[in-house]
């Protein structure tokens, strides 16, 4: 197993908010920072903005690990989207794992648009955590349920 | 003729109501019943197994029309209105909301506060089934209650009853009806069931009143009442007794949580 994980490369979704991480990432980039590929950063205008249903779509789609992140806590640019965003997060890391969901695989963050250090530290550490835990199967083997079942038939 | 049969009865033929939504006694447990005449009024009965939450119709036009009316309901039914009344879903000057105490005394609500002052004092007790419920997954390894919930919800045959039952799953186009995007699928499959059912219960936290409807109408039985009981805990120890609005659409600048990094 453990030798599996290592030719394992994890596929990590990132939503990060437009005006802090997104800002934060490009800075990482023009410093010349490097840090592990693994990433997909989607953009969104604010932490408010990432529905969590998109979390389960990101599972669903095959990603193995899932990054959030945006501007800390009072310096959200429409004043008060990261702290709404905070109480959904509170309220659905709960449920996820009542449920069973492996919150292990969700990384949270703030990262500023002057963090362009922390976000390669958050990437790596992430990618490096996904690593060792594997890729996300038992979620993905839900999700393909229906097309194991359509080959059970034929 | 009970204290209850009595109340209604005057109300009908003073003409301060048009219908008045209670319970009478059904084949094997109590049901809903719509009073528009006195001799409907005899049927009315107010007790432990009166279980349904009669706030589901409040919302409903076509049920309640225009004209004022009177719900003599539970518990519950006292608790939603609060709630309904918070999101501006009822119009008290229609509504006339009263319960019936263990002796079959009438206790009619004029206003919120005296709602709130009720339900403060007189919540029921948790049902034990669902506390022993709730330790047995909590002693669960993740792995375990993945498997509980898997196999559980893919029994789910997506009849949607517990959107029905729930008298706060108001919502005229719901999420799973919407197809673009398209959150969740709408045939029944382990997954696209998880997914609908924690939609469901996100959608309720910090509104649900806890009672209970959504598993009781579940044709298959599923457990499905323990997830808005665990998030309504949560909730409560997260953020304690939430009192006005509702804990999603507002925010403390002092949230405490330990997993943003």
């Amino acid at each position: 197993m453990e030798e599996n994980n290592n030719n394992f490369e994890p596929r990590i979704i990132a939503f990060v908010c437009n005006w802090c991480t997104y800002a934060g990432a490009d800075l990482t980039g023009t410093s010349r920072i490097k840090y592990a590929s693994n990433v997909e950063i989607v953009r969104f205008p604010c932490t408010g903005r990432i529905d969590f249903m998109l979390l389960l779509k990101a599972f669903a789609g095959g990603s193995d690990g899932i990054i959030i992140s945006g501007c800390h806590p009072s310096d959200c640019h429409y004043t008060s989207g990261n702290f709404h965003a905070r109480r959904r997060w509170m309220v659905f890391r709960d449920m996820l794992d009542f449920m069973g969901i492996d919150i292990e695989r969700i990384r949270w963050s703030w990262v500023s648009a002057a963090e362009g250090a922390k976000w390669a530290d958050v990437v790596n550490d992430t990618v490096d955590k996904i690593r060792k835990m594997g890729p996300y199967t038992e979620y993905k083997k839900a999700a393909m349920f229906l097309e194991e079942e359509k080959i059970c038939h034929d | 003729m009970t204290k209850i049969t009595e109340k209604a009865t005057s109300l009908l033929s003073e003409g301060t109501v048009k219908m008045i939504i209670g319970y009478e006694m059904g084949t094997e447990r109590p049901r809903p019943l719509f009073c528009h005449t006195a001799e409907e009024c005899e049927k009315l009965i107010m007790n432990a197994e009166c279980k349904n939450n009669l706030a589901v119709y409040l919302t409903k036009k076509e049920i309640i029309g225009e004209e004022k009316i009177a719900v003599i309901g539970n518990y519950y039914v006292v608790k939603t209105v609060i709630q309904l009344q918070r999101e501006n879903q009822i119009n008290l000057d229609n509504l006339m909301v009263m319960t019936a105490d263990e002796n079959g005394e009438v206790i009619t609500f004029t206003t919120i506060d005296e709602m709130k002052e009720y339900t403060d004092t007189h919540e029921p007790a948790p049902d034990p089934k669902m506390v022993a419920a709730l330790e047995k997954i909590d002693k669960m390894s993740r792995e375990e209650r993945w498997e509980y919930w898997k196999s559980e919800l893919s029994k789910c045959i997506r009849c949607y009853a517990c959107r029905a039952a729930c008298p706060l799953c108001y919502c005229n186009r719901c999420v799973t009806e919407v197809n673009c995007p398209q959150w969740i699928e709408p045939w029944a499959a382990p997954l696209s069931n998880m997914e609908w059912q924690i939609n469901r219960v996100m959608h309720m936290s910090g509104r649900c009143v806890g009672c209970g409807e959504c598993a009781a109408a579940c044709p298959l039985d599923l457990p499905i009442g323990l997830l808005c009981k665990k998030m309504g805990m949560d909730i409560k120890s997260t953020f304690g007794e939430w009192k006005d609005g509702n804990v999603l659409s507002t925010y403390n600048i002092g949230d405490k949580e330990n997993f943003i990094k």
